[in-house]
């Protein structure tokens, strides 16, 4: 195994005084120190309520916390946590942290976490985010059982969200999954989900250390490493997503880590998706219809100006990477007033199909191709926002899925667009 | 005096015939290098023009802005321009070769100094070429990386950024070359001297506002408006 030899030694050592388990928690951490000790004894409390004879263990890969994060971790004790759960453990439950470097990488967390599980030989395994602040012990019966009990390879979550958090998720990252690859994963990214140590121990092979292009991207990846084993999928009902603070600045490292490694695997997938039409749904546990929490406040009227301001000032850029009927129709809507503006689910398709034939072309640096698409998302953002402003739960579902549908319906031209530039 | 006359004019013509006799062989090698170097240059010119379609150079070079600098100037592909550029080369080369095989003592001397020339030169087009590519690649990131920060005049911030480095990449191909050292040198500290200055001022006075609204949202916290529209994408 090439991997172990990139882990530290102590962290293997560590790893070794184990020995073989069933459960294992991975905890990406990074300067987490608010949220990580409830996030940890949440997971104590799930593994003590559910889970009380398996052998588990809790792993933290942090990419070089300053602020105690990892001490956090191994510091809480399953004890304080006893009497609460009105339970005992049956096994020790062990609490490992490593850090894998000084700065933080998705993709390497995820591998340390992977190659861990593997030396291990977990059953079961489960990622949970150090940010989430309202994580019940219950979270982990349901990313773990499925695995764990009925055989399924991965299990991604559902949650309750605003109908405005997440749109990046629900305008491009879903619809464009679903439609190339056939599967309604209504979270293909994700920073909570559970999977099987098989699947891990693919996904390590397939994406070895030595490749450095993987160290950013972890978790879209990993969703779509599950579609192209054919592995046995479902989906599970979390609860509330609670809203995250973010910057506008926040919007190009997410798309960085979301379409960038998704516009990267069309290439390599092309067999699977080509020959992939219409969808499929995939078993969800938990309530179907979305249930919607509080507003958050959105500056409408920014959103719509940075994207008019970044299709003028763009112009060039977008030259070499959209059609120019595509190009000309953003700079129509581009003009139009706040009242008229409409940047129609056709056109938000058209484009981003464009952009990721552009990626695979490298016509730019493909940087530059996935920092090109934040002022343009911007727009579609507000079209979405504008639409949806007065709908109910299912009107905004409604929204979605015709969205959702407009990609599957213009996937030919994806796919004309790749032929020729073969 | 007649039979002097005719003595004279038959040496004259008796050297002549032997100046040609002796010229006429290096006369038929410098043709033969000539007429060889160009069916060398041809085929250098058809590999070389190959071998960059099939790396894809006409793409670099579209990249790197090359290409439309040449469509400005009405000139071809730069696939077809470096083609033709190695031929034409390659073929002075060899008639350069041929002239200095007729001993001609001054075109020997300007021979040595083309072949000496010969590498500054294309050294000089490397470093301009990855000079254009490199200027293109920063000022587009700046330009995107101040869009998306929502930045005032993104496209002056990335003109300026090319400008920058277009003026240090001359000065640099320049000195390679040989030509006009000093004047580049001084050129371009001016150049780069102004538009230093230029960008202070400009900063200090069209950013006061901006740098003024900066500290106040950074230390006051007076920013609620501005940080409405933090929709999560995730």
């Amino acid at each position: 195994m090439a991997e172990e030899n990139l882990l530290t030694d102590d962290f293997v050592r560590q790893l070794i005084n184990v020995g073989e388990v069933d459960i294992l928690v991975g905890l990406p951490t990074y300067n987490n120190a608010k949220t990580i000790g409830a996030v940890v004894q949440s997971v104590q409390s799930g593994i003590l309520r559910w889970f009380p004879r398996e052998r588990a263990v809790i792993i933290n890969a942090d990419g070089g916390s300053r602020d105690g994060t990892p001490g956090l971790v191994t510091g809480v004790s399953i004890d304080d946590m006893r009497p609460v759960a009105s339970m005992n453990a049956l096994r020790t439950l062990h609490s490992i942290s490593t850090q894998y470097a000084n700065t933080p990488a998705n993709g390497v967390a995820l591998r340390s976490i992977l190659a861990a599980a593997e030396l291990l030989r977990a059953k079961a395994c489960v990622v949970i985010s150090p940010d989430s602040e309202n994580i019940e012990g219950e979270w982990l019966w349901r990313l773990l059982r499925p695995v764990y009990k009925d055989g399924f390879d991965f299990v991604t979550p559902t949650y309750h969200r605003h109908k405005f958090d997440g749109l990046l998720v629900t305008n491009l990252l879903y619809p464009m999954t679903r439609a190339l690859y056939g599967l309604r994963i209504r979270e293909p990214y994700t920073s909570e989900y559970g999977f099987s140590g098989n699947l891990g121990s693919q996904f390590l092979a397939r994406n070895p250390w030595e490749d450095k292009s993987n160290d950013s991207w972890g978790e879209l990846r990993f969703t779509l490493e599950a579609i192209r084993e054919r592995s046995r999928i479902c989906q599970a009902f979390l609860g509330n997503k609670h809203h995250v603070e973010r910057r506008p600045s926040d919007l190009v490292p997410a798309l960085r880590q979301t379409v960038g490694p998704l516009f990267s695997a069309l290439d390599s997938d092309f067999s699977i998706w080509s020959s992939v039409t219409g969808s499929q749904p995939i078993g969800t546990t938990g309530p179907d219809s979305p249930e919607l929490l509080e507003p958050v406040r959105v500056n409408r009227k920014r959103l719509r100006e940075m994207f008019s301001s970044g299709v003028a000032d763009l112009s060039s850029v977008f030259q070499s990477i959209l059609a120019a009927s595509t190009l000309s129709e953003l700079q129509r809507i581009a003009r139009q007033s706040e009242t008229e503006f409409e940047y129609s689910a056709e056109l938000w398709v058209r484009t981003v199909y464009e952009f990721a034939a552009s990626y695979r072309k490298s016509v730019i640096n493909r940087d530059h191709i996935i920092q090109a698409l934040a002022p343009l998302f911007r727009g579609r953002a507000f079209t979405f926002i504008t639409e949806n402003r007065n709908g109910s739960a299912a009107d905004v579902e409604n929204n979605i899925e015709s969205l959702c549908l407009e990609f599957e319906r213009l996937k030919p031209y994806l796919l004309q667009m790749w032929r020729s530039g073969q | 005096m007649r039979e002097l006359i005719i003595a004279e004019l038959s040496q004259v013509l008796e050297e002549m015939a032997r100046g040609f006799a002796h010229y006429l062989p290096r006369l038929i090698v410098m043709l033969i290098l000539a007429l060889a170097g160009w069916l060398i240059a041809y085929v250098a010119k058809i590999i070389l023009r190959s071998i960059l379609r099939l790396i894809q150079f006409d793409r670099l070079s579209e990249n790197a802005g090359a290409s439309q600098l040449l469509n400005k100037a009405a000139l071809p592909s730069a696939t077809e321009v470096l083609s033709r550029f190695v031929f034409w080369v390659v073929w002075l080369g060899f008639i350069l070769l041929g002239v200095s095989v007729l001993g001609i003592l001054g075109l020997q001397e300007q021979v040595a100094k083309f072949f000496i020339f010969l590498p500054r030169l294309f050294v000089a087009m490397f470093i301009f070429f990855f000079g254009l590519l490199a200027a293109t690649f920063f000022s587009r990131a700046v330009l995107l990386a101040s869009v998306n920060a929502n930045v005032p005049s993104p496209r002056f911030l990335s003109l300026a950024v090319r400008t920058v480095i277009i003026v240090f990449v001359l000065s640099i191909v320049f000195e390679e070359l040989g030509l006009a050292e000093q004047t580049m040198l001084v050129a371009f500290g001016i150049v780069f001297g102004a538009l230093m200055l230029g960008l202070a001022i400009a900063f200090g006075l069209g950013g006061r506002d901006l740098a003024q609204a900066f500290l106040e949202r950074r230390f006051l916290r007076i920013s609620k408006d501005e940080n409405e529209d933090e929709l999560s994408p995730l």
